[in-house]
């Protein structure tokens, strides 16, 4: 028995002769954190610099184990999984850090009463300082900025959606890859490269010139937002069209049914969960921009319901005018309170939003009966 | 008669037919309207910045001597965020693509995808009031040990409101868009390519270098490309976090200013010729963007004909 049992044992070793053991990278880890939990003690601990430090010496200590065990093919392998992962936890480090900093931030000022309720008309600087003197609350909210924001996004919504879709049904029913088919898809390609100010620009622009100088209402962000928001809308509808199987309207036309009816009742019906996902996207995308609202809408503190008419706040803008041009120049405190507690909203808004389009489009996917 | 009876037919749906598809050409051609709108309407308002004396525009040096400088440092900002997210989204793209367990790949892809949703004035929130404070210290002793280079001449601003912040905070915007442009090229590889390379006994990495990059360059070069696109029209983490000023060289002193931060500084109290100036300030802007985004495109859809990965 031991005689046979020797040569298998040999073989084994022999098979993994020049390979790290599999606890190689967990021990490495540990000596790692340990040494770096040493050095960080010695010129000052945080957390921070002790996760960097010891990733650092773990990658340091892997690759030069791997070089000395397996050779050099090995350890630049290993050194490129170390980079890889590495770039991806610094991809996240932004992540967390920005919504870690604007919930703590933000939820004072969310809980503050009347925030959700209440807009900054009267709302000025002496309130500030005698919060910040311990006088009084934080007064104001961002009533008629959520109000601004839910009509503008509204508004573009309704201008964008047809337009759009409209668009992706010539791309792919009509335009049979002609010229104008290539030349459309091709510049709502670099429609979606349009920086946002400059859609903003041109919104101002456009009404400058058709209704007067200086004209500024939520129609014209909306407008603005629209130059956004079409090519976003387009491609995302072109592309659930397209996945439409062909069967569905050759057999739609072999009963005799009209293009147009075919499109509205087999084809728009059967790609309707991915077209609503792409527009409650494009709908996220559009709802946190700040530039095109700031050239055409202005500022507003109080509540205007009237999109045609007046200037007109919007979450993105309130934020913006809070912290760079706070409400009370010597007491910033309050206004950077009430900016965070906007973020947070903001965000949450945009959250709910990217969730929803998932939900939306794993719901109502067609059932394809396998 | 039986041919007319089968060739004519109810008038209603013939007109459905053609109201329909008179609709769906008169939307794609608006597109093409609104594009050429946008140029058109920009230059109309722009001309007369362009046309007029010099000391009427800001700075007394005309409009060419106005433009220059935040030409100069909207270019910086932009190449400052390429330098910085360019090789952290290849690698997060090939993690997602070829490291992560196949499981989890969506859902981490998804967790990048956050970074994109996560509106412009939120990063510039966040960089003014958190990222400046934590990076100053190390302007400071960049300023002490690398100020013989000009990019690191000192005195360092001791608030971190300079050009290099709002770049880093710049390169985390443009990060979502690099990476997922280059993961969906590295995962278009022939599989047969990877599965060779491997069944040579190349290591992970050799395979990712002699099969998957080969390959992904011209889509890499474009995400870069759209990348920068977005980066120079960034407005506002620029606007938020930059204390501009006049062009400078070093990176770590207040100053520079980008196009689209001016004009979002200036254009809510502008007026007259001012408006003028900044709308032809955005019109520079979009021929840049416009001209990058169409390279990107050009060489996307060059390599699509030749590759067959479609």
């Amino acid at each position: 028995m031991t005689s046979t049992l020797t040569p298998v044992r040999s073989k084994r070793s022999a098979l993994t002769k020049g390979q790290l053991p599999k606890y190689a990278p967990y021990a490495v880890l540990a000596a790692a954190l340990i040494v770096g939990a040493a050095i960080l003690a010695l010129i000052g601990f945080n957390a921070f610099g002790w996760g960097v430090v010891s990733a650092l010496l773990f990658a340091i200590g892997l690759v030069s184990w791997s070089a000395a065990v397996e050779g050099s093919r090995r350890a630049k392998d290993k050194l490129a999984t170390c980079l890889v992962v590495g770039s991806f936890l610094v991809a996240l480090l932004p992540l967390v850090s920005v919504i870690w900093t604007v919930l703590v931030n933000g939820i004072p000022g969310l809980l503050d009463p009347g925030f959700l309720t209440t807009s900054m008309n009267g709302v000025t600087g002496a309130f500030d300082n005698k919060a910040v003197e311990g006088g009084g609350p934080v007064m104001g909210g961002i009533y008629h900025a959520i109000l601004g924001t839910v009509q503008i996004t509204l508004l573009a919504t309704v201008i964008s959606v047809p337009v759009g879709l409209l668009t992706a049904i010539y791309l792919v029913e009509y335009g049979h890859d002609g010229r104008l088919a290539k030349a459309i898809t091709f510049f709502v390609d670099v429609m979606t490269g349009i920086p946002s100010i400059v859609a903003g620009l041109f919104a101002a622009a456009f009404f400058f010139v058709v209704v007067g100088p200086g004209t500024k209402t939520g129609a014209v962000a909306a407008v603005a937002l629209s130059v956004l928001m079409i090519p976003v809308v387009v491609r995302s509808s072109e592309e659930m069209l397209k996945i439409v199987p062909n069967e569905l309207r050759e057999a739609a036309y072999a009963l005799g049914v009209r293009k147009w009816r075919t499109i509205l009742k087999v084809v728009i019906p059967t790609a309707i969960s991915g077209i609503a996902s792409g527009v409650t996207l494009a709908i996220a995308r559009v709802i946190g921009e700040t530039a095109p609202i700031l050239v055409t809408a202005g500022f507003a503190t109080s509540i205007n319901s009237n999109v045609f008419g007046g200037w007109m706040a919007s979450l993105p803008t309130f934020i913006y005018t809070q912290i760079l041009n706070p409400t009370s120049p010597s007491n910033p405190d309050p206004s950077s309170q009430r900016a965070w507690g906007a973020a947070l909203v903001l965000i949450i808004l945009v959250m709910v939003l990217n969730l929803a389009a998932r939900l939306i489009a794993r719901i109502f996917a067609p059932k394809t009966g396998r | 008669m039986t041919a007319t009876s089968l060739t004519s037919s109810q008038g209603a749906g013939r007109t459905g037919d053609k109201v329909f598809s008179g609709a769906a050409l008169a939307a794609g051609c608006l597109i093409l309207a609104v594009l050429f709108g946008v140029a058109l309407f920009l230059v109309v308002q722009a001309i007369p910045a362009l046309t007029a004396p010099a000391d009427k525009i800001q700075g007394g040096q005309g409009f060419f001597a106005y433009i220059w400088p935040i030409v100069i440092g909207t270019l910086i900002a932009a190449v400052i965020a390429l330098v910085i997210a360019t090789p952290v989204a290849i690698g997060v793209a090939l993690f997602i693509s070829h490291f992560a367990p196949r499981r989890l790949a969506s859902g981490l892809g998804y967790v990048v995808d956050l970074l994109a949703a996560i509106p412009s004035v939120v990063y510039g929130a966040w960089g003014a009031a958190f990222l400046a404070k934590q990076i100053s210290p190390a302007y400071g002793w960049l300023a002490e040990n690398m100020g013989w280079l000009p990019i690191f001449q000192g005195p360092a601003s001791t608030t971190g409101k300079t050009i290099l912040t709002a770049g880093i905070v710049l390169s985390v915007m443009v990060l979502p868009i690099i990476t997922s442009l280059s993961r969906e090229i590295f995962l278009q590889t022939p599989k047969l390519h990877e599965e060779a390379a491997l069944a040579l006994g190349a290591t992970r990495w050799e395979m990712i270098k002699m099969a998957v990059l080969p390959f992904a360059r011209p889509g890499i070069i474009s995400a870069i490309m759209l990348g920068l696109g977005r980066a120079l029209g960034e407005t506002m983490a620029v606007a938020l976090v930059l204390s501009s000023g006049a062009l400078t060289a070093s990176l770590i002193q207040s100053g520079n200013q980008t196009i689209a931060a001016e004009i979002a500084l200036n254009f809510p109290e502008a007026s007259g010729i001012k408006v003028s100036t900044l709308i032809a300030a955005g019109l520079v802007l979009f021929v840049i963007t416009l001209a990058v985004n169409m390279i990107a495109r050009w060489v996307i859809t060059r390599h699509k004909e030749f590759s067959g990965a479609n």
